[in-house]
């Protein structure tokens, strides 16, 4: 435990130099990211402005709340996606991790943990002016932000767990675009975060329940921006869970039948 | 004394998809594909003793590579044995990483936009090294590679033999008692090329690790390897000391002759294949050598005469190019 402690703080320590060496480059990247959640953002607000002043209980200034805390909730579940797996195995760097005592999924989620130190950094400043452009109504407990802060990582580590293991396509052939766009398909209209899960026709509301990706977005999202109750809030923080063990079950499984297939075709 | 290496009858094949070349081969593959069976590596076996530099020799494509990716765990063997150190490989187990390394010439594990320290720190890390250890192994190759001053530069302001150097400083930090260097030197000036395979020599030394080396330059075969194995085809060809391949392979000696009159015409006596001078180098097969030189000094006036073997790279290059021919 000792060892894996060790090496999740020097990874971290190296991602964060690493990301600081860049900066303004991230903070780019994340304005660039601002341009999707003030689509849907102006889009929802002018729809309830026309609705009479709210849509699904939703107003102007529930929406803001709702699409500021998206734009942490995407830098904090941003994973290493199949994209990554594929050009790590192409240009050879997957065979250079496997040599290691130490399985390159640790190596993912502790550099990108040690990213979103910085992405935080940056994002606050981002927030406080989307905050005084959109005036967003908070109305938030000491409960909801506690939840919140496990909600984000419990995300974080679902999203790795299921991207990682569509990138253990990879290790089959190393061109599955096709199957990457359909998850991210499926992702984009049952996770909220194309629109809120409560604005989506109930039998997709439903259907969200027994599938992984509401807990990535819309879930860490309300425990911020919605009016869940004490009970919505650990019950939600219990289905994550419940999402990471079978995730890890899951990758474990897949690993060890994806290692006998491993052709470590870029080197 | 257990073998540190032991390989026997390792066979690595792949399934290739094979379709000819144009549009109506391209839809007809998709419901009819064709596959073929590639014996990169085929039934080969040998054994390394702890200590042993082994140089591993081979065209591209022969088998060398996908060897050397079994030997660490990262390809499964189609069928065959083989242990390093008492593990098998393909399970990958702890200890066995803990104590092994693969240098790959073209492949880079360091940060890129980093000092190599911040790295160094990493691979502590990752390899569980205890402070002390770490803090006197990292300083102590510093030294002997000469990094001292480009240790807090960034990784992508270093040269490519700067960069070599810290990557090699990277792979040893734990201290691996076997060694897979796949072409280390690749790329390198001479110079820079003579100083890693002088580390690799003094380390081989110090810790007694075990290495296996692929490299296309001779130099650092003849400098590092006793022993060759020769590969070709995913066969083994021969497997002895370096001295024995030239014996073995090379079918010509070379004859330098130093005569009196320089205009003398020597290509009756062998091929002449250099001449500076009074001195001429003349190819004459390995069989005619004795008679060669005797017929030399008996016909001409000599003031010196030498008969070598051909540089290693040639009886390679003899050697795969005649197995090319065979094949």
């Amino acid at each position: 435990m000792r060892r894996y402690i060790d090496f999740y703080l020097a990874a971290m320590k190296i991602s964060i130099l690493q990301d600081f060496q860049y900066a303004v480059a991230q903070l780019f990247y994340m304005i660039g990211m601002l341009v999707e959640p003030i689509i849907y953002l102006v889009v929802w607000s002018t729809v309830a402005r026309q609705m009479g002043g709210s849509v699904g209980g939703y107003t102007p200034g529930t929406f803001a709340t709702y699409y500021i805390v998206w734009t942490l909730v995407r830098n904090m579940n941003i994973v290493f996606t199949p994209y990554g797996w594929e050009w790590r195995i192409k240009q050879g760097q997957l065979s250079m991790e496997l040599m290691r005592p130490i399985h390159p999924i640790h190596s993912d989620v502790a550099m990108l943990a040690g990213m979103k130190v910085v992405m935080i950094a940056i994002w606050l400043p981002v927030a406080a002016f989307l905050t005084l452009f959109f005036k967003p109504e908070w109305n938030v407990t000491w409960l909801e932000i506690l939840v919140f802060f496990f909600a984000i990582w419990g995300a974080y580590l679902i999203r790795t767990m299921l991207l990682s293991m569509l990138g253990l396509i990879t290790f089959w052939t190393t061109r599955v675009s096709a199957i990457f766009e359909l998850y991210f398909g499926l992702e984009l209209i049952l996770s909220g975060r194309l629109v809120p899960m409560s604005l989506m026709p109930v039998w997709v509301q439903n259907l969200s329940v027994y599938l992984p990706f509401k807990w990535t977005f819309f879930f860490p999202i309300e425990t911020l921006a919605g009016n869940m109750s004490p009970a919505e809030l650990l019950s939600g923080l219990g289905m994550q869970v419940v999402w990471i063990l079978l995730g890890l079950l899951g990758l474990n499984l897949l690993w060890k039948v994806a290692l006998k297939e491993y052709s470590a075709v870029g080197g | 004394m257990p073998f540190s290496i032991t390989i026997s009858k390792l066979s690595k094949h792949y399934k290739v998809p094979e379709r000819e070349a144009g549009l109506k081969a391209s839809i007809a593959s998709l419901f009819n594909r064709k596959y073929k069976t590639v014996r990169a590596v085929d039934e080969i076996s040998f054994n390394i003793e702890p200590g042993e530099v082994v140089g591993f020799l081979g065209p591209n494509g022969a088998g060398k590579t996908t060897t050397l990716k079994m030997l660490s765990g990262l390809l499964q063997p189609t069928s065959g044995a083989l242990q390093v150190m008492g593990f098998n490989p393909s399970k990958r187990p702890y200890e066995y990483l803990r104590q092994v390394t693969l240098v790959m010439g073209n492949r880079n594990q360091l940060a890129w936009d980093l000092p190599a320290l911040d790295s160094f720190e990493l691979q502590r890390a990752i390899y569980g090294i205890p402070s002390e250890q770490y803090k006197k192994t990292r300083d102590e190759f510093i030294d002997l590679l000469e990094l001292k001053d480009l240790i807090n530069k960034p990784i992508r302001n270093l040269s490519l033999g700067e960069r070599m150097k810290m990557e090699i400083v990277g792979a040893l930090l734990h201290q691996p008692k076997v060694l897979f260097l796949d072409e280390p030197t690749i790329g390198l000036d001479v110079t820079m090329q003579r100083r890693i395979r002088t580390f690799v020599a003094d380390y081989n030394q110090r810790y007694g690790a075990t290495v296996l080396l692929t490299s296309h330059y001779m130099a650092d075969v003849e400098a590092l390897c006793k022993r060759v194995i020769v590969i070709h085809h995913g066969k083994l060809l021969f497997d002895g000391e370096l001295a024995g391949l030239v014996e073995k392979f090379s079918a010509y000696k070379t004859v330098g002759v130093t005569v009196a009159d320089a205009r003398a015409d020597l290509s009756r006596f062998g091929n002449v294949v250099a001449q500076d001078g009074a001195r001429i180098s003349l190819r004459v097969p390995k069989a005619e050598a004795s008679k060669v030189t005797s017929k030399l000094l008996s016909e001409l006036q000599v003031d010196d005469l030498t008969v070598e073997d051909p540089p290693i790279d040639e009886v390679i290059d003899h050697i795969f190019t005649a197995e090319s021919v065979a094949g």
